[in-house]
């Protein structure tokens, strides 16, 4: 088994603030990312309050590398009340995980899959992220799987 | 495994391209991005791209200017135009221009998730459907041939199975059934596609010569032998050599060949050097090869050597539902050598065409075409374009023996003359007593009146 670890928190990048758009972008900070990976980590997942975007997108719920290291999710776009509604720990918990899952799986080389019960699957609102699957689906577990072991072991 | 969709990136902006690139490679789509309008025209032949999403304001060539160029070589790429400066006026122009969609930058990832989605869609549908057209013709084609008649078929697919082996195929048919298109597309689909393929028409030439022409002859082999002349056997080698009606050549010529075929080797006329072959023979013939081997005409060990496989094309006239296809076929190929603009057939011209017998097959028929393009006076050929050389009952005349044709005429003649023998036999340009034997052979009468005979 993997095991899991919380490092302390670090700043996030100020450049990556996009004044204009009042946003984070997200590319920046996974570069900063890159250079705090402490030996013999798999990955590096970070996770931020600011909300993220990309150049091209007016925000990203958050952004990997994909078959690489380093992936970040926002919390931003997750709470209801960025929607003006009533905030909802538990429903943000469960966003937030199946975020960090969709994220991570990116990082083991994984692409959108077509099956709405996959957590791989596409989501661009947060109804998408609350309708799709918690966990991979069976192909995309067995990539994930394959993975970690062959990674783990080189 | 489904293909991936091959998207290309240009903008001249380092961070819009690595933003893109990466959120769409999450999404399973192949990316590559470029900085120009003319980098992106020189990757263009290198990949067989889906999608184009095009910056509209780059230095040097912008972006609708890319968008003309690509559409002049590839028409139906598909182009997306983004731009960080919306007007109106720039959307309409690149819409107007052949643009897919326009998207603003920075763009709401729904909005290029659906429409991105709708392109593969669409995509696929488009594939989906030229794979199925593409699956549907080649069930109607071999190469040259045509057909949609379920013997031809089974021959299609049969052909296409033995063009991988080096088998020899003896392929039999009345003619003009399309003995040597079936032995070209043999050939055509196999691994000797490149080498060449020789025909020899057995029937055309005489023994000696035939000989020459197979083998080859060495300088000085006979006279006026005055150079080394290479065989079709030796022109076909790593390739395929068609022996045509091969039904007609002589017992001497048949043991050579039998004796090449087993050996795989040979001498010229005249030589001595034994040249080995490795090309793979097809034969064909429109005579029934077993009578001809039951009065001994032809080698029954030659016949097994050649008919390793055999195919039997049937002659048009048992796959009458081929007409109307191969007339379509036809009417196309005339159309394209001459330059004419014909749009299609009458039904009555069709039904006149199907109602005839075609002795001379589908070779005949493709004649009868050629006339009816070159005489057809509007787009339509009609009936009065058509000119069948027999009718059905000319057909069977045709078909009766020559016996009975000499007998029909001989008593023509003696009814023109009135029976009068001297001038019977003077028109028919043989003396009195060959034709008093012919009455009496025919057993001919006078009618009412026994002949004087």
């Amino acid at each position: 088994m993997a095991t899991v670890r919380i490092l302390p928190s670090i700043p996030v990048p100020p450049e990556s603030f996009e004044a204009r758009r009042n946003q984070y972008y997200s590319t920046r900070i996974l570069k900063e990312m890159l250079g705090e990976v402490p030996p013999n980590t798999l990955k590096l997942l970070g996770v931020t309050d600011k909300d993220l975007c990309i150049p091209i997108l007016t925000y990203v719920f958050g952004e990997a590398q994909v078959g690489g290291t380093a992936a970040v999710v926002s919390l931003a776009r997750l709470r209801q009340e960025h929607y003006g509604l009533t905030p909802d720990r538990p429903l943000l918990l469960e966003r937030l995980r199946k975020e960090c899952l969709h994220e991570l799986g990116h990082t083991f080389g994984l692409v959108h899959c077509p099956s709405r019960d996959c957590v791989m699957y596409l989501s661009n609102t947060v109804v998408d992220v609350d309708t799709r699957g918690r966990d991979f689906c069976d192909g995309c577990q067995t990539v994930v799987g394959s993975g970690t072991t062959t990674e783990r072991r080189g | 495994m489904e293909k991936k969709v091959n998207i290309m990136v240009v903008d001249d902006e380092e961070i819009v391209r690595a933003s893109l690139t990466g959120w769409l490679e999450e999404d399973g789509y192949h990316v590559e991005a470029v900085e120009s309008g003319r980098k992106a025209l020189e990757r263009l032949p290198e990949r067989n791209w889906d999608l184009m999403l095009v910056d509209l304001k780059m230095p040097g060539m912008d972006g609708i200017q890319l968008m003309d160029e690509v559409h002049k070589t590839s028409p139906e790429m598909l182009v997306i135009i983004m731009t960080a400066y919306a007007t109106v006026d720039t959307a309409v122009k690149a819409m107007k221009k052949g643009a897919y969609d326009y998207f603003v930058k920075p763009f709401n990832p729904d909005d290029i998730s659906l429409t991105i989605r709708k392109i593969v869609d669409h995509h696929k549908l488009v594939q989906e459907n030229l794979f199925l057209r593409k699956e549907l013709k080649k069930q109607y084609k071999l190469r040259d041939m045509i057909s949609k008649n379920e013997k031809m078929l089974e021959i299609f697919d049969l052909a296409r199975t033995v063009a991988k082996s080096s088998s020899t195929v003896l392929i039999q048919g009345e003619s003009g059934t399309g003995k040597e298109l079936l032995a070209r597309a043999i050939h055509d689909e196999s691994p000797r596609m490149d080498a060449p393929f020789i025909s020899v028409s057995c029937a055309s030439l005489t023994e000696s010569l035939l000989e020459s022409e197979l083998f080859g002859h060495e300088k000085g082999a006979f006279t006026g032998a005055t150079v080394l002349n290479r065989g079709k056997l030796e022109l076909a080698q790593d390739g395929t050599l068609f022996l045509d009606e091969i039904g007609d050549i002589s017992l001497k010529l048949q043991m050579d060949l039998l004796r090449v075929l087993e050996q795989r080797e040979f001498r010229r006329v005249g030589g001595s050097e034994l040249i080995p072959i490795n090309s793979r023979i097809l034969a064909a013939t429109n005579r029934d090869l077993a009578a001809a081997i039951a009065e001994e005409r032809f080698r029954a060990d030659l016949y097994y050597r050649l008919n390793v496989i055999s195919i039997h094309i049937p002659p048009l006239r048992e796959r009458r539902e081929d007409i109307p296809l191969l007339v379509d076929h036809f009417i196309e190929k005339f159309n394209i050598e001459m330059g004419k603009q014909i749009r299609g057939i009458s039904e009555g011209a069709v039904r006149m065409l199907m109602g005839n017998d075609w002795p001379g097959n589908a070779r005949e028929l493709r004649n009868v075409i050629e006339r009816a393009v070159v005489v057809a006076k509007g787009n339509i050929v009609t009936e009065s374009d058509i000119s069948l050389p027999s009718t059905p009952s000319d057909a069977n005349h045709r078909a009766k023996s020559l016996e009975e044709i000499e007998k029909a005429h001989i008593l023509v003649v003696l009814k023109e003359n009135q029976w009068n023998i001297v001038r019977s036999a003077h028109a028919l340009g043989i003396d009195r007593v060959t034709l008093y034997n012919k009455i009496k052979k025919f057993g001919l009468k006078k009618e009412g009146v026994p002949p004087k005979v």
